[in-house]
């Protein structure tokens, strides 16, 4: 065991000072010292994608990131992404399509589908099945994930072309 | 063995505002969607330790030595144990199948091995300390010595004469034998004009659950709390009451937010009785949580059966019969129920067909891998698969069409009495295959698939038609004096209306991603006259509500929701006679409409839940006798097991030249009687097909000639992504069970019985023109390719040359096109 380093990071919004093990991984970061429980560990491998968050904005599989690694930079989790009474077009979207079962790799899942709307607000079928290949989940057959993405996506394209007209109606 | 009658339950139509039958969206999902739900390893107690378990890297070996002086030393390491510390355990880890008549041979299987080691990831130490990574370090310093003994892997190799015995105290690595007859089978084959054997391999696969295994044990003022990934709560409580000599009421199980089963968590673990014994021991709490290599070598397997069949029939198409050998890897120890397993495949071994003789002779045996059990099907994919691959092969052997042949044996009459005594409770095998061949498009198929073969694109078509036996079941046949399980299969239940009018609902079951919050509010919902958003359905913790047979089998619904409509039907019947007397008329004359109880043609006359609580809660004016309270309860033993059933056809796109298979096309017509909520009963299909596809594609547990497991994490157990599959075609019929109330069969299951032949069939389809005739599991590339260069290594006449010609013409099989764009996926 190696002494502690500071990390200072900035966690769905707020700013977060922790003495860490140089090896702690971020996810355990995440769960154990913050308790953000939300974001899951499913194999150790980054296969799964469970544990899956945002790093400066870009997905990252947290179970292959060192605490340290994020020192300065700005997480974003599932808890910050939305909540119960203010859901986010992705978790709408997955409620509303049955896109999760016992829901031990939605977060992940949902995060990752975030990454994908922020670089590709249109996609196929083919591209959320492409983009969600390193999400694994055995409940779902992913045919209902695959609805509620592309589902968030034409909300969220709405929701984004709404102000326009309404400039126009003025 | 028993089987029961089938007596018909008569249907009760629901009655509230009918949200039976709707697509209502979950009431569990707004913790899930938002990262709040709470699964066992999200939580943390005050002064908790963490433990590290240290696994034999050995199949096979007597432990000479341990030495766990150096982990005892390693910093925050508070304690280290071994099997020897563990005498005071009242049992090994028990298997509870004790079949009539039947020896079956049960080694102790102990949460840390005493002196021996029987598979790679046994556990010989635990290590209990205050740091999660500390632990783990210091279990590294646990120095075991191993003296090794001869390994075998393979269940035939370990049959035979001098092969390694894994338990010297038996002579013999048969775990057991036994036989399940029925009808003339001698005079069968004997009537046979056609008689087809084939041998089928269905491969060790994982359940693979996306939650690895996870515990906390907390010992305080002498009561023990377990809280567990689990699927079987109650049932856990009983087992560690037996293991720990500790009475039931000081033991409680909760199986808080469970990340998917499978049946791998149809068990109860060595670590969950380790967990609670170190609790105990160090007074403290203790937390385990498996990483992905533990979960994939210690949780256990499914399927590894090996099957020779035999099966009979007229020129004609009529079957005359079918027998089955198979040979079941149990692994080197025993859980709770893995050997009964195969006995699953023998009660469905005359699939959909009106076969009039049947036998399943099954040979348990004792391998250096670990223990199978009951992983989503358990025993039932394996017999679909068996059966329909063979039925194809027979319908070439008599130059019929494949479903002329199932639809010339399909059973039509129900109730069917098979000959080894199963009661199918009602079905419409032509009625689903109709349903599916109208989606499929037969001919048009046909047409394409002669076009692209002409352009040297190989695609292919297989069908399944498939029943299954869920709903488990009823005592009287699976328990001691039946079956030989120790132990009812009942379901309980309790509706609890609250004196405002909301109602809460405990149930038995124990759902790990099934939705019960939400389906099972529905059914209640209906028969009290509210809406389910008042209903709370509460499960999976043995201090609340009564005891219960937990969740597996696709008994959830067709047991315990059936639990749930009697005791609601119960409370309404209560809350006529408090309306009768209220109104004045007579309890009969009482009828629940919408959400007023009313009396019958006055609707001004009525009153709701709401009212009745009132009354029964202040109860100031109840008719004579009637206790207060709304409150009531069931135990309900079904009399019969129910049979879902369906018609699934797959269409595959092969390419011969890299042996690569991509699923273009899926369609699953299933009936499991009367939806309670579509929207449920279709992710319940999504996901049993793909976990059918992964078996029949990509997933394999390996292990190799030292009994090493080689695909131990998700780097090489090849789960199916998102990008390995389309999206699929799904429809319903629905054929009323007669054994229950509701009329309801089961789904958990279904698409994973049904589909792994149906996949297979279309790649052997696919493959005909190179004259590719039998194919194992998993059709992995390298599989697919060497079977295409054996069958064209045997220069069988215009097979072969056809292909010749259209590698000459285009240079080889296409690369995939399906919807999915298939090029990007290959889980292989």
């Amino acid at each position: 065991m190696s002494a502690s380093v500071g990390v200072e990071v900035t966690v769905n919004g707020e700013r977060r000072r922790s003495d860490v093990e140089p090896r702690m991984l971020l996810v355990h970061y995440l769960r154990d010292e913050l308790g953000l429980t939300g974001t899951h560990v499913g194999c150790d491998t980054s296969n799964c994608g469970a544990c899956t968050v945002h790093l400066n904005g870009e997905a990252v599989k947290s179970c292959t990131v060192l605490a340290v690694q994020a020192d300065g930079a700005e997480v974003t989790t599932i808890e910050g992404l939305g909540r119960e009474d203010a859901l986010h077009p992705l978790q709408e979207g997955f409620w509303t399509h049955h896109g999760l079962q016992c829901g031990y790799c939605t977060p992940g899942m949902i995060m990752a589908s975030a990454d994908l709307l922020a670089r590709n607000p249109d996609p196929s079928e083919h591209d959320v099945r492409d983009a969600l290949a390193g999400n694994l989940c055995r409940c779902t057959g992913y045919q209902n994930v695959v609805k509620a993405v592309l589902a968030a996506a034409a909300e969220m394209r709405g929701a984004e072309a709404q102000p326009e007209k309404q400039e126009v109606a003025v | 063995m028993g089987v029961p009658g089938a007596e018909a339950a008569e249907r009760t139509e629901p009655r509230g505002n009918g949200f039976v039958g709707q697509s209502l969206k979950r009431k569990e999902d707004p913790r899930l969607i938002t990262g709040r739900a709470t699964y066992t390893d999200d939580m943390a107690l005050p002064g908790m330790l963490y433990a590290a378990i240290v696994r034999s890297p050995e199949a096979h070996a007597r432990i000479t030595s341990i030495d766990t002086s150096a982990a005892r030393d390693h910093d925050g390491v508070e304690a280290v144990f071994t099997g020897e510390d563990l005498a005071d355990l009242e049992s090994p880890c028990p298997m509870v199948w004790v079949p009539p008549g039947v020896d079956v041979l049960v080694p102790d299987h102990w949460p840390l091995a005493r002196g021996k080691v029987g598979y790679v990831g046994q556990a010989v130490a635990v290590v209990l300390g205050r740091d999660k990574y500390g632990v783990v370090d210091a279990a590294e310093q646990v120095v075991v010595e191993y003296d090794p003994l001869p390994v075998v892997v393979d269940p035939e190799k370990a049959l035979e004469d001098g092969a390694p015995i894994i338990h010297e105290e038996y002579g013999t690595n048969k775990v057991f034998e036994w036989s399940l007859p029925g009808g003339d089978v001698e005079g069968a084959f004997r009537d046979a004009e056609v008689v087809v054997e084939k041998r089928l391999v269905n491969h060790r696969t994982a359940g693979a659950a996306i939650e690895p295994r996870s515990v906390l044990a907390e010992w305080r003022e002498g009561k023990l709390t377990l809280w567990s990934a689990t699927q079987i709560p109650h049932i856990c409580r009983v087992i560690l009451s037996i293991q720990l000599g500790l009475s039931e009421d000081k033991i409680r199980v909760v199986a808080p937010e469970v990340g998917g089963g499978f049946g791998s968590k149809l068990q109860v673990y060595g670590e969950e009785v380790l967990a609670c014994w170190c609790a105990r021991k160090l007074g403290k709490p203790v937390k385990w949580t498996a990483t992905r290599s533990e979960e994939m070598s210690t949780t256990h397997h499914g399927r590894d059966q090996i099957d020779y069949v035999r099966i009979g029939a007229k020129r004609d198409g009529t079957v005359t019969g079918i027998h089955v050998k198979v040979i079941q890897d149990c692994g080197s120890y025993h859980l709770i129920e893995g050997p009964v397993i195969p006995t699953f495949t023998a009660c469905v071994i005359s699939g959909c067909y009106d076969f009039a003789a049947v036998q399943t002779d099954i040979v348990g045996v004792f391998t250096n891998k670990f223990t199978t059990d009951a992983i989503r099907g358990a025993g039932r994919p394996e017999a679909t698969h068996l059966i329909e691959l063979t039925m194809d092969e027979l319908a070439k052997e008599l130059g019929m069409d494949q479903l002329e042949l199932r639809r010339k044996n399909f059973i039509k009459e129900f109730p069917n009495e098979r000959p080894h005594g199963f009661i199918y409770d009602s079905g419409d095998y032509d009625g689903t295959l109709d349903r599916c061949l109208e989606k499929l498009d037969l001919e048009g198929f046909r047409r394409e698939q002669a076009e692209m073969r002409r352009r040297g694109i190989y695609r292919g078509v297989g069908f399944s038609t498939y029943v299954e036996i869920c709903g488990l079941g009823p005592s009287r046949a699976l328990g001691p004096t039946g079956w030989g399980m120790q132990g009812g299969y009942f379901e309980s239940a309790q509706v609890r209306v609250h004196p405002t009018g909301s109602v809460t609902v405990y149930t038995g079951t124990s759902p790990h991603g099934q939705g019960h919050e939400t389906s099972f509010a529905q059914i209640a919902a209906d028969r009290l006259g509210v809406a389910p958003d008042v209903v709370d359905v509460i499960h999976g913790d043995t201090n609340t509500g009564p005891f219960g047979k937990n969740t597996y089998g696709s008994r959830s619904l067709a047991v315990g929701g059936e639990a749930i409509a009697r005791a609601a039907e119960k409370v309404q019947d209560k809350a006529k006679r408090i309306v009768a007397h209220q109104l004045e008329a007579a309890p009969e004359d009482i009828e629940l409409v919408n959400d007023r109880f009313q009396v019958r043609g006055s609707p001004d006359k009525s009153m709701s839940l709401t009212d009745v609580a009132g009354e029964a809660y202040i109860p100031a004016d109840l008719p004579e006798g009637m206790e207060a309270g709304l409150d009531e309860t069931c135990f309900y033993d079904p009399s019969n097991f129910v049979w879902p059933f369906g018609a699934h056809a797959c269409i595959t796109e092969v390419d011969p030249e890299t042996g690569r298979v991509d699923v273009v096309r899926y369609i699953a017509v299933d009936d499991c009687g009367p939806a309670i909520n579509p929207l449920l009963i279709d992710g319940q299909i999504h996901g049993g097909i793909v976990h059918a596809v992964g078996q029949a594609l990509y997933e394999q547990l390996v292990y190799d000639d030292d009994g090493q497991l080689v695909t131990g994490t998700f780097v090489d157990y090849a789960l199916p992504s998102a990008a390995d599959v389309p999206s699929f075609e799904t429809d319903r019929t629905e054929t009323p069970s007669p054994t229950n109330t509701l009329g309801v069969k089961g789904v958990g299951e279904a698409a994973t019985i049904a589909c792994s032949p149906a996949v297979v069939a279309s790649v052997i389809d696919a493959l005909e023109p190179f004259g590719v005739t039998s194919l194992d599991m998993p059709l992995t590339p390298m599989r697919v390719w060497q079977a295409v260069e054996a069958a064209r290594g045997r220069g069988e006449g215009p097979a072969a040359t056809e292909q010749g010609r259209a590698l000459d013409e285009h240079g080889g099989g296409a690369a995939g096109s399906g919807p999915t764009g298939p090029e990007e996926g290959g889980a292989s």
